[in-house]
């Protein structure tokens, strides 16, 4: 890790800011069409802020701006500012895969490389050289595992290929390759659209485990997930934030119309 | 359907009419597609058969049993002893002919006209010689002895003892006159007379003598096309598909360039030939005839197949393996050489095999750079002289003899053979390799 990015933690943790993202202004155009208009919205060290809204509402667009997974979209354009620790993500100095490994993702549907389990978590630190020897691996899969809460399970069958999991397993699998290169933030885009309730309840735990340690951005369609697992939530409609503020006083009050509305399931 | 409250009658005349119609219409339909696949095979096994039923005696030499006196005098006197040059020297200045020839009038001792004498050794082929020399260099001790040795026969005696000439027309409609059938029936009644599996025709070059003629000068020259056909359009293929698919901005340029390769992989193989002609023969001047030449015009005519066989293989590697691993920080390069090139090699390498097995029957352009010529030598190498085996096919079922026909289809299983070992492993690779995510 560059020298640079340790001061700014240290700088972080001594000032106990708990901002982690600021972002301003952000436009998102796909071609011609503008997918998110104007979001502005703030993102806190050990917290989970959840993104809620109808489909096509932009609030995927704009998790992908997080760590800039929109740059892989050849008409995608972004504009506004995303402050990480107060550095421009976008600024041209910016080293993408350096931002990638500080701000990890978790998809929609489980996505574990066809290779064995330990491969899976094991392939993030390499390619960054996180480690070296054989040993420091064992030691970064095991902690990794451990954090996902999938330790238990698997540790007796890591050379098994990550994809003979059950689909619950391999999105924790996924969660423990996010963790494994030590990001400080945690993008996870529906990760619970494809897993049955039980699986569900399993990975919310772990998200709420995981608070302490990370910022966490959840974009999800359950207004009860929201609820359980978010201490902020944004409510995203049309590429637009209509209110963001503390989850309980989004579900209990919330101060526009249409946020009432939808989250007592008027539409949407 | 009707929306007008009304129950259907289902079992009214017309409703039960109209089912019985739409079963006939699926059994009309499955009988037409098995009557396609039955004619399918019909021709198949016809086309099979045909050629399996024509080329086995292809595979088959006869031989005569001859006792041959080695006669010390031809040879400069005993062998014994010699080195290996003397050997040879000596190899090269005997009549093999003569004592040939000497063997088989003690077999027909009342043969002594010059005219009779040449029809008896014509019933043995001029390759002959070779075998007794052969046979000679292996064991030079046997000189001054007298050998009994199975010896080729000429093309002629092979096709009537194998039946596919027949025996008993009139004299002025055979290649062997009656004298010659005579002998031919004596020897026949003596047990001088054998068809064994014919090694020439595994081991050997290319022959003017039917007998003689093998397919291993051929199948050496395919593999050496082959192998630069494969240096050559593996990588660059395999490099332009990753670029087209992984790395290329979508655009009218890539739009035209995706075009002209499908154009290319269309375009007739006999064009490639004159290419090739025009740019490595005439231009860089490389030697005609060659592997080399071959294979790179080949792998001129392979390269778009393996590029559209590579792309449709890169674009079945689902998208969130690559979101994955970029959302891990992994790089351009990374994403594609960690992840979706492996998962893709399968299906790229189905597609290389099912090129690699095209170009293996292709013949064309190999005509237009000289891969055409009558070459008796094994290929050692890249640069030397060689021909093909659908060359080799070609040039067989050119030639007028009729023993030829035989070694024509013999080269065809041949080639048969390695297409369908070719076609195999790719089946193989796909069935095992089948989609793992």
């Amino acid at each position: 890790m560059a020298e640079a990015d340790v001061e700014a933690r240290i700088r972080v943790s001594t000032e106990d800011a708990k901002l982690k993202f600021q972002t301003r202004g952000v436009h998102v155009y796909y071609g011609d069409k503008e997918a998110i208009k104007g979001v502005s919205l703030d993102i806190y060290n050990n917290e989970v802020t959840a993104l809620i809204g109808p489909s096509g509402c932009g609030k995927s667009t704009y998790l992908r701006c997080l760590n800039r997974m929109n740059d892989t979209v050849d008409s995608a354009r972004v504009t506004g500012s995303i402050l990480l620790d107060g550095t421009d993500i976008y600024d041209k100095k910016v080293d993408v895969v350096q931002l990638r490994a500080r701000v990890g993702m978790v998809f929609q549907k489980p996505n574990p490389f066809p290779k064995s389990i330990f491969e899976n978590i094991a392939y993030g630190p390499r390619i960054h050289g996180l480690a070296s020897k054989k040993s420091e691996y064992d030691a970064i899969v095991e902690t990794s595992l451990k954090k996902a809460g999938l330790w238990n399970e698997v540790s007796d069958r890591l050379d098994e290929p990550g994809t003979s999991l059950s689909g619950g397993q391999q999105q924790r699998l996924c969660i423990a390759r996010a963790i494994a290169v030590s990001p400080e933030v945690i993008l996870m885009d529906e990760p619970c659209s494809a897993l049955d309730p039980i699986a569900t309840a399993r990975v919310e735990e772990l998200i709420d485990e995981l608070r302490e340690n990370y910022a966490i951005v959840i974009v999800t369609h359950s207004m009860q997930q929201a609820a359980r697992v978010s201490q902020k939530t944004a409510f995203f409609h049309l590429g637009d934030i209509v209110e963001h503020g503390n989850t309980e006083q989004i579900f209990t009050n919330p101060r526009e119309e249409r946020t009432r509305d939808y989250i007592t399931g008027r539409f949407g | 359907m009707t929306d007008t409250g009304q129950r259907t009658d289902w079992a009214s005349d017309a409703m039960q009419h109209r089912i019985a119609r739409r079963y006939a219409a699926d059994a009309r339909f499955k009988w037409y597609g098995l009557g396609a696949i039955f004619f399918a095979m019909a021709v198949l096994v016809l086309l099979l058969g045909t050629i399996i039923v024509t080329g086995i005696p292809g595979f088959t030499q006869t031989q005569v049993r001859l006792q041959v006196s080695l006669d010390p005098e031809q040879f400069g006197g005993s062998l014994k002893g010699k080195t290996p040059d003397e050997v040879d020297t000596a190899i090269a200045a005997a009549d093999f002919a003569g004592m040939i020839r000497t063997g088989l009038q003690s077999l027909f001792p009342d043969v002594t006209q010059r005219r009779d004498v040449r029809d008896l050794t014509d019933l043995v082929s001029s390759g002959a010689r070779q075998k007794l020399a052969q046979i000679v260099r292996e064991d030079p001790g046997i000189v001054g002895s007298t050998v009994e040795v199975w010896l080729p026969t000429s093309d002629d005696v092979h096709t009537i003892v194998n039946g596919s000439m027949d025996r008993d027309v009139v004299e002025s409609d055979r290649r062997l006159n009656d004298k010659q059938i005579g002998w031919l029936e004596a020897m026949e009644k003596a047990d001088a007379i054998r068809g064994v599996l014919s090694s020439d025709f595994f081991t050997g070059g290319d022959s003017r003598e039917p007998e003689m003629a093998g397919v291993w000068g051929s199948v050496v020259g395919s593999f050496w096309t082959l192998l630069v056909t494969l240096a050559v359009a593996f990588p660059l293929g395999v490099l332009a598909a990753v670029y087209l698919e992984e790395f290329a901005p979508k655009s009218r340029w890539s739009d035209l360039i995706e075009v002209n390769i499908n154009n290319l992989a269309a375009v007739p193989s006999i064009v490639f030939g004159l290419l090739g002609l025009a740019v490595y023969l005439n231009v860089m001047h490389l030697p005609r005839s060659a592997p080399i030449v071959g294979g790179l015009t080949l792998a001129l005519m392979t390269m778009p197949v393996i590029i559209i066989a590579a792309r449709a293989a890169l674009k079945a590697v689902p998208p969130s393996i690559r979101a994955g691993a970029t959302g891990l920080g992994a790089s351009k390069v990374q994403v594609t050489f960690h992840h979706v090139l492996p998962l893709a090699m399968p299906g790229i390498l189905t597609g290389v095999i099912i090129g690699m097995a095209h170009a293996l029957g292709e013949t064309a352009p190999l005509l237009m750079i000289g891969m055409v010529a009558f070459i008796v030598d094994i290929p050692g190498g890249i640069t030397d002289a060689a021909t093909v085996l659908p060359v080799q096919i070609y040039l067989w079922a050119d030639s007028p003899e009729r023993a030829f026909v035989e070694k024509t289809s013999a080269a065809i299983m041949v080639l048969l053979t390695f297409l369908i070992l070719m076609n195999a492993v790719a089946v193989l690779l796909r069935k095992r390799f089948e989609r793992k995510w």
